[in-house]
Order: structure tokens, then sequence, then C-alpha cells
């Protein structure tokens, strides 16, 4: 058999478009045009492929045309949580959103998430949302001796939490809470998720040390319901399902 | 080069927790307090407005006839009672959430409740002092079984 090259595009070649990237900055030690601290909209125009996703469209202007851009990343592959970002107006991981879906023809708004300090550009201290997550004790609590092998669970009490162990801590959903971006003391949808891992875990025994954190003026009461953070979670977890999870074994005492 | 010491994790930061059970108390009183009063509004709605001759029914005369029934006294109250504590308690979360400095935070909290203890008050005592058929008004306006009580 022999290949028919096309004229235009020739075989195995993934097309090519060119986007338009709106990218909110920030310098704190200012830049010629800049004061330092200054919130900025800068725009850059590179050549994508379809399968190109954000990820790769920052790299290229980091690489190529401004290295002054900061952003984390490290796995790049959906899998570190360090890349979350506000994309059009919607938290999500750069590494998961494809330049395709986002409609190229207009240029794409890439935000830091919101809620939490600005240290340079894409990048934010998200050293809050970590104090939040300490506080509920993300590690397991037992009593008594250590079993001489592993503790065991049926798969019913394995599935009782599944969800919630597939956090990345990626803050997409605790910055784009409503009640997080105003209070500023609300421990947040992730806090939450982190501990209902544990309470819901059959094997521990710290339940209801994080239900009682989890019952204070900044634990679940803050949560309205808004769903934001079920939407922003890149891992697909039903952040919001998990929170009322814990208000319901707040309010029967049950587990 | 030294890696970074680990820090015991288990010190952690207090968050400032006082009544332990209030938010619970709040979250459950929203949710009862909203039902109770989505039945007592759509009934205050119907009778008011749609049964009988609907809007145009309103006049003393009608406010009057429905006071003289003790059920409808009580469930006004209750619709009074459960309104301005429901939102006032919604009133309550929302300065909790936006206003950040203690000065603004107790000034409108002082606001709130100062407001909710006067319509409460007001409210109650037009509820249960009310007299359907005062001395020396005019007869047209009052309701019917006034002549009986009056004469
Ligand atoms: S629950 Fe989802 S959105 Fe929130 S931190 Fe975990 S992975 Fe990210
Ligand atoms: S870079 Fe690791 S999740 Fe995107």
């Amino acid at each position: 058999m022999t290949a028919t090259a096309d004229a235009t595009t020739p075989a195995g070649e993934v097309p090519s478009f060119e986007v338009t990237l709106r990218i909110r900055r920030m310098n704190p030690e200012g830049t010629s045009d800049h004061a330092a601290g200054e919130e900025y909209w800068e725009e850059f125009k590179i050549q994508a492929h379809a399968t190109d996703r954000v990820l790769d469209a920052l790299h290229k202007v980091k690489w190529d045309l401004d290295g002054s851009l900061a952003f984390r990343r490290s796995c790049a592959h959906g899998v570190c949580g360090s890349d979350a970002m506000r994309i059009n107006a919607r938290n999500r991981l750069a590494c998961k959103t494809l330049l395709k879906d986002l409609n190229p023809a207009k240029p794409i708004l890439i935000e830091p998430i919101k809620g939490l300090p600005v240290e340079k550009d894409l990048i934010v201290d998200m050293e809050p949302f970590f104090a939040s997550y300490r506080e509920i004790m993300p590690f397991l609590m037992t009593d008594g001796p250590a079993p001489e092998r592993e503790r065991l669970q049926t798969p019913a009490e394995r599935e009782r939490f599944e969800d919630t162990t597939k956090c990345i801590m990626c803050a997409a959903c605790t910055s784009a809470c409503p009640v997080f971006w105003t209070d500023g003391q609300f421990f947040g949808p992730q806090a939450i998720v982190g501990a209902h891992r544990f309470i819901f875990d059959s094997r521990d025994e710290g339940q209801w040390d994080r239900l009682e954190i989890l019952n204070d003026k900044a634990g679940v009461w803050k949560c309205r319901t808004a769903f934001n953070c079920t939407e922003a979670c890149p891992r697909g977890i039903e952040v919001t399902k998990a929170i009322s999870e814990v208000k319901k074994a707040l309010n029967t005492g049950e587990i | 080069m030294s890696a970074p010491e680990l820090i015991d994790p288990k010190p952690r930061i207090r968050s400032g927790r006082t009544r332990r059970k209030a938010e619970r108390w709040s979250w459950m009183f929203m949710r009862l307090s909203g039902l109770v009063l989505v039945l007592l509004i759509f009934t205050h709605l119907t009778v008011n407005l749609v049964l009988g001759e609907g809007v145009s029914q309103i006049d003393f005369a009608f406010v009057a006839g429905k006071w003289a029934d003790w059920w409808w006294q009580v469930a006004d109250f209750l619709m009074l009672l459960l309104a301005m504590l429901h939102g006032g308690n919604g009133m309550r979360l929302l300065i909790n959430d936006y206003a950040h400095s203690k000065a603004w935070r107790s000034a409108l909290m002082g606001v709130l409740h100062l407001s909710m203890v006067v319509v409460i008050v007001l409210g109650s005592l037009v509820i249960w002092t009310f007299d359907p058929c005062p001395v020396d008004a005019d007869m047209s306006l009052l309701p019917s079984f006034c002549e009986d009580v009056l004469q």
C-alpha cells in the first residue's frame, strides 16, 4: 500500500491553529512597565496543535516568548495537583484542559486561582489552604497496639470513602468556593474532603475529633451548597455530597 | 546541602471556637423554619389574595375578621416570629462573611438585633392586643360581628 500525501495536511499531522492567551500577571518586584505588585493582563499569540493543552501553551510562552512568566506544574498529567488555575473563569488543571475545547477563536483567559494571595503571576500562596488541611488531622489515628498484619476492611467499608481518596490537593475546589472568597475563615471544601476520607474509614478511630473540628464556626455549617466545588474538581469528586455526609454525621451522631 | 527539617504535623492551629453547637443549631433552624415558613406564607397568600374576592377584599374588616379567630392570631404570630428569626439569622451569616473589621461587625450586628427586636415586639403587640371593634369607629368599616359587640 502506498500512502497518498495530502497537499494541505500530510498524513499523521495534527492541524495547527493560532491562539491568544490573555494572562493575569503580577510581579512583586515590578517590571519596566509595571509597578511592583501591580496586576495586569498580558496577551501572547502562539501557534498550537489540536492535541495541545493549556499547559503546553503556557510552556511555549515561557520557553519561547517570555521567560519571566511564573506558574507551577510538575507531573503535567493531572496527578500532582500543582497547576490549578482559573481558565476562562473556571477552575481547572492546565494540564488536563485541551485548547481546542476552549473555543480558541477567542482569547483564552488565564488567572491565578481566587481567594489565596498571589505571589507572582499564576503562583499563589497555598499556606492558608494547607493550614486548613493540617487542622483536620489528615493521618490515621488509632487506639491500642498496632496489629501484626495490615488492618483489614471489607470492600463495602472501603467503598464508603473511595471517592474522597482521589483528592490531589490542587485547591481548585476551595478557591472556587464563594464562602471561602469572602469570609477568609472557612476551612474550605478540600479540608472537609480530607476529613471525610478518614471519618468514614473503618480503620480510623479519630472520627469524633475531626467531626468536632468541623462542627466549628469555620466548619461545615458555613457551606451553602453552591456546588462550585463539585463542578471545579478535576478528579470528579462529589465534593458537595461529601460535605453533606459530614453534616449528616454531625446531625444524627452516626457515622 | 541538607534536606529541610520535617515538622511534626500534630501541633495544630486552633481556630477561635466558641459555643460548640451553636452553628449546628443555626443550620437546623434554617431548614426547619424554612419549611414551616413555606407552608405559612402560601396559606397566607392563598387565603388573602386568591380565595373569596381576592385582593379587593382586604380592608380593616377583613383583617379584623381574621384576627377574631385565635387560630389566625397564632398563625400570623408564628409567621412574624419565624420570618424575623430566619431572615435575621441569614443576615447574621452574611455579616459574618463580609464584615471583617471588629467595629463594622459589631455595629451591623447591633443594628440587626435592634431591628429584629423592634419588629417582633411591635408585630406581636399588634397581633395580640388587636381590637376588632374600636368604639367611636365608623360602623361601615368594621366587621359585621361588631354590631352585636358594640350595641
Ligand atoms: S477535592 Fe478535587 S478540587 Fe478539591 S483539592 Fe481535591 S482534587 Fe482538587
Ligand atoms: S501538572 Fe501535575 S496536575 Fe497538572
